[in-house]
């Protein structure tokens, strides 16, 4: 699905990153620790997380995960969003919860991980 | 090429900077996306160790045509139990540190599954010494 379909699915708002709605992604990953997404080999992933903070985008970074969805709202800070741009990672909230989040997305497509 | 950073202790704002300008010189260097991969998220895994759990630190980074070697080397209070501290699962980190997203004893296992040679030099009250070696010397090496 596109980072458009993910947004229309978890009725989602963008934060940063919009040029970037074409964009395919394949798996979705869930979870607010951060050392267990950077066991992820893979890279085409939408890190899906409550955790709000700069580690949330760093660790996109150094995993080359393109495409974070905050739940709950969360709302990034201004540095959050100056590195998510920096490194063109484009940023959704949704106000849904992760479980129901990562249900609407699976059950529209996106595959898990493992 | 040799490249050097301080690591402050606490500073977990700034955590991941050092990673992040180490990624930057290893693409211009032209590795392959699998190496640095896993040498930024091991010497990732390590800085936050610095940041969270020691008084703070210096990372080192020697870049060869075939190898990666990186030292990343605090100032203490050190690891008692090394062999314990390998352990998944097994975590002294802080609430902060939880809070920021790691914690949860995954970072050593994480450097040694990331790493081709890796050595640990550690004791209580003593400086922590982690000694990363990354091969390039294989068909992926290179994009």
């Amino acid at each position: 699905m596109t980072l458009r379909d993910v947004v229309q699915i978890v009725d989602g708002t963008v934060l940063c990153g919009e040029d970037n709605l074409g964009r395919e992604v394949h798996l979705g990953f869930a979870s607010d620790l951060m050392s267990d997404v950077l066991t992820l080999l893979a890279d085409d992933i939408l890190l899906i997380t409550g955790l709000s903070n700069n580690q949330a985008i760093r660790t996109a970074e150094m995993s080359d995960i393109l495409q974070i969805l905050f739940v709950r709202n969360k709302r990034p800070t201004k540095t959050m969003l100056d590195l998510a741009k920096e490194h063109g990672i484009t940023v959704i909230t949704t106000p849904y919860s992760m479980f129901r989040s990562s249900g609407l997305l699976f059950s529209k497509g996106l595959q898990p991980v493992y | 090429m040799h490249v050097s950073f301080q690591v402050q202790a606490g500073d977990f704002s700034n955590a991941g900077k050092v990673s992040s300008t180490v990624k930057g010189i290893l693409k211009q260097l032209n590795l392959g996306p699998v190496h640095v991969k896993r040498i930024i998220v091991a010497l990732y895994e390590a800085e936050v160790n610095v940041v969270a759990h020691s008084y703070g630190g210096t990372i080192t980074c020697e870049v060869e045509p075939e190898s990666v070697d990186i030292l990343v080397c605090d100032t203490g209070p050190g690891i008692p139990d090394l062999d314990l501290a390998m352990t998944e699962g097994w975590s002294t980190a802080t609430t902060e540190v939880r809070e920021m997203g790691f914690g949860a004893g995954m970072g050593l296992a994480n450097i040694r599954k990331n790493t081709d040679r890796l050595a640990i030099d550690t004791g209580e009250g003593k400086p922590t010494k982690i000694h990363m070696c990354f091969d390039l010397a294989n068909g992926a090496a290179h994009a």
